[in-house]
């Protein structure tokens, strides 16, 4: 499997006044043209791993990585300039929320136009034609009138069908999607689920998908790393994790109820402080 | 689906086109807002302690002049009557004579609200291009020395009395640099040469392509309209700057610089497209503030403005030229919300 992204030893620092807070505690891994899963719970650091990644931490929030590797160049050696030429265009994020996400005072035409464009000479017309075709691949019927209209007019599915549509139009060759459907009706995740993994599959793209919710990531993921206090914990295919090892992993899979095998009793997680100790497992194949 | 029911609203209501029914709404509240403002005045020149018949014939007026003057000024008729008369004189721009120079009002009041206009114009003017860079700057540069530079700025403009900056300008730039013109709205040897279209002086010697009033004049106004400015320059700056802020940790900012935007375009057309808005309402307000007419300002320039029209007035007990003056600002009051509100549908789209 070739590597799109190799990252080694990624530390994210929050300097304050009771000393430096790590938020990302030496993360290592790779990623392929796959499907990377990150779980974890709140503040394990997983949203700030993505970000990081894009060197989207904002001050004084610090990234040190021994290095991000991206087709072979190290992105921490790169000026802001030179980031903004691989943010959009090499590597994008879809997040949580598309009614926050999008700007409520443009239009979801010029949205997309402005995205094709930083990174496309084209005329408006070219780009016009463009995310028509980009919208109508996300399922959006009536792209026309979408086009036109603006964020608040669209339902929650629609907006992050708008947003992948909207990230993947500049073709990146890795799509970060933090927490993509958490802020979606069970009803329409699935579909908007749907639609990224065959956008993601026939461009050859590699994806790092984040979410909380572990059913979801052995379902839909290649590979998945389970991150604890800003580490990861362990490491483990999609398929097997219901034969993870490390007892977070498995204290987090007891706690969850199951449909076909009810229980009268879930287990409460119980942490070992030992866990937030421990090194860093590596995640790089 | 929002798009839809609100086709469906309009067509249901009625089958005038949306902008006429709009319009007539507008209009039908500038009047009842109207209505209730002339209502409140009205009361004011009533429940004021003091006898608008005496108030014109004097003390040493006999009775038989007394009851002439109060007949004719209609005191023995209902309240509700005297009200309707008083609306029907306001809707003829009628107010009343002046007790001072016993002129009509309304000539006083287009003599001195243009002076006002032309001053919190240029004032709020330089209040906005100053001030909304400041404010997004130190928005934008948050902690760094800039934002505690327009923090101190504004700090001083909040807190410095007007009439003492107003001194020290006129008593620097004036008295010992020669910069600028002093008090007055031209120099004496420059007055009634351009004729008076608008009233504002530098309109109508521009219109008059009278270089020589227009750069005299522009020299009387700079220190006082930069000095108003500097006031609503703080107010400005700090509603921008905190107004930047919320929008600035908002998620679609981080689209942007996802999408790889330059830091220029994030804040200018993401973050600042946000605040339109909001910017109008506080820029409305402190243009309206400044339209009342800023008292200390125009005596210490001795401009002859609508603030030192009513406060003369108030001070003689002129009823009707402090009533004139009331309805007027609150007359411009109005209009500006109304333009704000027009403002609004323009730039955000959730309003419509």
């Amino acid at each position: 499997m070739d590597t799109l992204l190799d990252v080694q030893d990624l530390w994210v620092k929050f300097p304050s006044r009771q000393g430096v807070f790590d938020a990302v505690r030496g993360v290592s891994f790779t990623l392929g043209r796959e499907r990377l899963g990150i779980v974890g719970e709140s503040g394990s650091g997983k949203s700030m791993t993505g970000r990081a990644i894009l060197r989207l931490i904002r001050p004084p929030g610090i990234v040190e990585a021994k290095q991000i590797s991206l087709g072979g160049v190290d992105l921490m050696g790169k000026s802001e300039k030179e980031m903004r030429a691989v943010r959009g265009q090499r590597i994008s994020m879809v997040m949580q929320d598309p009614k926050f996400s999008l700007n409520p005072v443009m239009t979801i035409g010029d949205q997309i136009i402005e995205a094709y464009r930083q990174h496309n000479r084209a005329s408006k017309t070219q780009a016009y034609a463009k995310a028509v075709e980009m919208l109508e691949a996300v399922s959006i019927r009536d792209a026309d009138r979408v086009m036109r209209a603006y964020p608040h007019e669209m339902s929650g599915g629609m907006g992050q069908r708008i947003m992948i549509a909207m990230m993947l139009i500049p073709n990146p060759e890795i799509l970060i999607a933090d927490e993509p459907t958490s802020a979606l009706d069970v009803s329409v995740q699935r579909q908007v689920l749907d639609i990224m993994d065959k956008l993601v599959k026939d461009r050859g793209m590699g994806l790092i998908f984040i979410s909380h919710d572990l059913n979801l990531v052995a379902d839909f993921c290649d590979r998945v790393l389970i991150m604890y206090a800003g580490r990861i914990v362990e490491i483990c295919q999609a398929d097997k994790l219901s034969e993870a090892k490390h007892p977070y992993t498995r204290g987090l899979l007891n706690s969850l109820p199951r449909l076909d095998a009810p229980r009268d009793h879930l287990e409460v997680l119980k942490r070992d402080p030992a866990w937030a100790q421990a090194p860093s497992v590596s995640g790089r194949v | 689906m929002a798009l839809a029911e609100n086709e469906g609203g309009a067509r249901n209501r009625a089958s005038l086109p949306r902008w006429v029914t709009a319009t007539l709404k507008t209009i039908g509240s500038i009047a009842v807002t109207m209505l209730g403002l002339v209502f409140i005045t009205f009361i004011i020149g009533r429940v004021m302690p003091i006898d608008p018949v005496l108030a014109i014939v004097g003390e040493r007026a006999s009775q038989s002049t007394y009851d002439a003057v109060f007949l004719q000024l209609g005191l023995d008729k209902p309240v509700i009557v005297q009200f309707a008369y008083y609306v029907w004189d306001v809707l003829h721009g009628d107010f009343g004579m002046s007790l001072l120079n016993a002129r009509p009002v309304s000539e006083d009041i287009a003599r001195v609200f243009p002076a006002t206009l032309e001053l919190a114009t240029l004032g709020v003017f330089f209040g906005i291009v100053l001030g909304v860079p400041l404010g997004v700057v130190a928005a934008v540069r948050k902690g760094s020395w800039i934002d505690q530079v327009a923090r101190v700025v504004a700090l001083v403009g909040y807190s410095m009395p007007i009439f003492w900056l107003g001194l020290m300008g006129l008593l620097i730039f004036y008295g010992m640099l020669g910069w600028v013109g002093g008090p007055g709205r031209v120099s004496i040897f420059y007055e009634d040469i351009v004729p008076s279209v608008t009233g504002m002086i530098l309109v109508d010697s521009l219109l008059d392509r009278n270089w020589t009033v227009l750069k005299d004049a522009f020299s009387h106004i700079v220190l006082p309209a930069s000095l108003l400015g500097y006031y609503s320059l703080a107010y400005i700056s700090r509603m921008t700057r905190s107004f930047m802020l919320e929008q600035l940790s908002a998620e679609y900012i981080t689209t942007a610089r996802v999408k790889g935007m330059s830091e220029w375009d994030v804040v200018w057309k993401h973050a600042f497209r946000n605040i339109r808005v909001q910017l109008i309402t506080v820029i409305a307000l402190s243009y309206a503030g400044l339209l009342e007419g800023s008292v200390l300002t125009e005596i210490i320039f001795s401009w002859p403005g609508i603030g030192s029209y009513i406060t003369t007035a108030l001070l003689s007990a002129d009823m009707n030229a402090v009533l004139g003056g009331t309805v007027v600002v609150g007359l411009v009051f109005i209009l500006l919300n109304i333009l704000s509100d027009l403002l609004y549908k323009v730039f955000d789209p959730r309003a419509k």
